[in-house]
C-alpha cells in the first residue's frame, strides 16, 4: 500500500534531483568556460573560426528568415487592422514587433538549429574519439581550447545577425507595404521610424546575446557531456536544439517581462 | 623525496567505480624510471581506465598514485597540470585532432607550450615525422586521409614530440596487420630508447607484450594479479598470466560472454 503511494513520489524525486543536478552543471560549465576568457591563452583564430561560422554562414538563413517575416507582418497586419482602418499603424506594427520579438526569437531558432546542432556534433564527436581527453595530455584546456571561443563567438555575432535581420525584416515589410498595399515609400518609412526607439533596438540586441550565449551553451555542453559512440554524439546533438530552443522561448518571456514591466 | 630508489610510477590501492559498475578494484603498481611496462589484460578490464587515472583524466574514488614520489591526487590543480607537460600519451584509437593538419597535430604541443613557434612547427614536425618513418608530405594532409597504420604513427610523433619522459601507449597495434605491427612495436622501442623515457603500454598481443617490454603487470578483475619479465610470458608460472598469453580457453579467467 505505502509502495503504490510512495513510488511516484520517489520518482519525481528523482526527476527532481536529476533536473537540479543538470541545471548546476550546466551553470558550473558555464562559469569555467566564462572564467577561461579573461585568462591567456586566448585563443584567437578559433574564435575567428567560430565567429565566422555562427556570423557569416547563418546569413543567409537568417536573411531569408527575416525578410519573409517581414513581408508576412505586414500583409498580417492589413488585413487585420484593416477592419478597424487603423492602416496607418502597420509600419510601426511590423518594426516594433520584428525589433523587439520576431527579429531576435526568429533568429535565434534558426542559428540554434545550425550552430547548436553543430557545436554539439564536433565536440561531441571530439569527446567519444578521445580527442578532449588528448588536449588535456597535450598541455591545453579543453574548455579553454573548445568552449570559451565559441561561447564568446555566438554571443558577439547573434546581436550583429539580429541587426541585418531587423533592416531586412523592415524591407520586407516595407516592400509590401508599397508594392502591395499601396503605400507611399517615403511615408512607411517616416512612420517605421517615427514610432522606434532605441530601446526597442537595445532590447532586442540584448536578447539576441543572451540567446547566442545559450545556443553555444547548450550545443558545447551537450557535446562535451556526451558518451556511447555516434548514438550517443547524435542525442547530445538533438538536445542541443531541443534545448536551447525552448531556453531561447522561455527567456523570451523573462527578458520581455524585466525589459516592460513597469 | 624521490631518490634512486624511488619508482617513477607508483599507485596503491587505486580504485575506481562507474555508478554501481567497479573497474578498478585496488590498483597496486611500481613502474621503475627508465623502465618498458606492459599491462595485460582482457577487454573492459580496465587497463585504459588505470592510466587514464594516472594521466588525471579520471579522477580515481581511492589510493595513492605517485609520479616520481609526488602523490599527484593531491597537488592543486595547476601543478597537476604542469606535471602533464612531461608525459606523452598515444590513445587507443589514436584521437588525432581532425580538425588540423598532420604538422599541427605533432606539434601540438609544443605550440600550447609556446616553446616554437608555428612557422617553426612545420620544420619540427617534419623532424618528428622522419623519426616514425613518413614522408614530409604526410604534414599537409589531414588524419582521415591517412591509413591506420598511418594514423598510429602521427599519434606516435605527436606523443613524443615534445620529449616526454613518461609515455603511455594504450593498444599501439591493436587493429593493424602484423608487420605493421612490428613495424610501430621497433618505433615505440626506439624512440622511448632515443628519449630515455619510461614507457607504459597496453596490450593484448603477446608478440608485441615481449617486443616493447622487459616487466609485465597483468589486470584481472580490478586488480594487478602478476607483475614479473616479460620474457616469462605463457610460462611464468602464474596459471592465469600463461592461460592468457597461450590464448587457451580453459583455464581460471572465465571470459563473461553473457552478461
Ligand atoms: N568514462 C566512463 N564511464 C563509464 N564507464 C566507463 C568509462 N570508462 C570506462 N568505463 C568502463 O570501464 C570498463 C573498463 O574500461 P577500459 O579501461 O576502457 O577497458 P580496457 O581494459 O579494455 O581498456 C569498461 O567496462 C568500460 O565500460
Ligand atoms: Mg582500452
Amino acid at each position: 500500500m505505502a509502495a503504490i503511494l510512495l513510488d511516484p513520489l520517489a520518482a519525481i524525486g528523482r526527476a527532481t534531483l536529476g533536473a537540479c543536478r543538470t541545471v548546476g552543471d550546466v551553470a558550473l560549465f558555464a562559469l569555467e568556460a566564462v572564467s577561461h576568457l579573461v585568462r591567456p591563452p586566448f585563443y584567437g583564430r578559433l574564435f575567428w573560426h567560430a565567429f565566422i561560422e555562427v556570423a557569416w554562414f547563418s546569413l543567409p538563413v537568417v536573411a531569408l528568415t527575416a525578410v519573409f517575416t517581414g513581408m508576412v507582418l505586414a500583409l498580417q497586419s492589413y488585413t487585420g487592422f484593416a477592419r478597424f482602418n487603423a492602416q496607418s499603424a502597420i509600419a510601426s506594427v511590423v518594426v516594433i514587433s520584428l525589433v523587439r520579438e520576431l527579429g531576435p526569437v526568429l533568429a535565434a531558432l534558426m542559428v540554434a538549429g545550425r550552430i547548436g546542432a553543430s557545436f554539439a556534433a564536433e565536440i561531441g564527436t571530439m569527446r567519444v574519439t578521445d580527442q578532449i581527453d588528448a588536449l588535456t595530455t597535450l598541455s591545453t584546456n579543453p574548455m579553454k581550447y573548445l568552449v570559451a571561443p565559441r561561447l564568446l563567438a555566438a554571443t558577439i555575432a547573434l546581436p550583429l545577425l539580429v541587426l541585418v535581420a531587423d533592416v531586412l525584416g523592415v524591407m520586407g515589410g516595407w516592400l509590401i507595404g508599397t508594392l502591395k498595399l499601396g503605400f507611399v515609400s517615403a511615408a512607411y518609412l517616416k512612420s517605421t521610424f517615427d514610432f522606434l526607439q532605441t530601446g526597442d533596438v537595445i532590447s532586442g540586441l540584448v536578447k539576441a546575446a543572451v540567446f547566442g550565449f545559450i545556443i553555444a551553451l547548450m550545443g558545447t555542453w551537450c557535446g562535451y557531456r556526451s558518451k556511447g559512440g555516434a548514438q550517443g554524439v547524435g542525442g547530445a546533438t538533438t538536445s542541443a536544439v531541443v534545448a536551447s530552443s525552448i531556453l531561447i522561448l522561455a527567456l523570451d518571456y523573462v527578458l520581455t517581462e524585466i525589459f516592460f514591466a513597469q | 623525496m624521490s631518490t634512486a630508489n624511488t619508482p617513477k610510477i607508483r599507485m596503491r590501492g587505486v580504485k575506481k567505480a562507474f555508478g554501481p559498475k567497479r573497474v578498478l578494484d585496488g590498483v597496486d603498481l611500481d613502474v621503475a624510471a627508465g623502465q618498458g611496462m606492459v599491462i595485460l589484460g582482457g577487454s573492459g578490464s580496465g587497463k585504459s581506465v588505470t592510466i587514464k587515472c594516472i594521466l588525471g583524466l579520471i579522477e580515481p574514488d581511492e589510493g595513492v598514485i605517485e609520479i616520481d614520489g609526488v602523490d599527484v591526487l593531491k597537488l592543486p590543480r595547476r601543478e597537476r597540470e604542469s606535471l602533464g607537460d612531461r608525459i606523452g600519451m598515444l590513445f587507443q584509437n589514436g584521437a588525432l585532432f581532425d580538425s588540423l593538419p598532420v604538422w599541427e597535430n605533432v606539434c601540438f604541443k609544443l605550440l600550447a607550450q609556446n616553446r616554437i613557434t608555428r612557422a617553426q612547427a612545420r620544420d619540427k614536425a617534419v623532424e618528428v615525422l622522419a623519426q616514425v618513418g613518413l614522408a614530409e608530405t604526410v604534414g599537409d594532409l589531414s588524419p582521415s586521409e591517412l591509413s591506420g597504420g598511418m594514423q598510429k604513427r602521427v599519434a606516435l610523433a605527436r606523443a613524443i614530440a615534445a620529449q616526454p619522459d613518461i609515455i603511455f601507449f594504450d593498444e599501439p597495434t591493436t587493429g593493424l596487420d602484423p608487420i605493421m605491427g612490428a613495424v610501430i612495436d621497433g618505433l615505440i622501442v626506439d624512440c622511448v630508447r632515443r628519449l630515455g623515457a619510461t614507457a607504459v603500454s597496453i596490450t593484448h598481443d603477446m608478440a608485441s607484450a615481449r617486443r616493447i617490454g622487459e616487466t609485465a603487470a597483468m589486470i584481472h578483475k580490478g586488480r594487478i594479479v602478476w607483475t614479473g619479465p616479460a620474457g616469462n610470458l605463457g610460462h611464468s608460472g602464474n596459471a592465469m598470466v600463461d592461460q592468457f598469453a597461450n590464448g587457451e580457453r580453459e583455464g581460471p579467467i572465465q571470459m563473461e560472454l553473457r552478461r
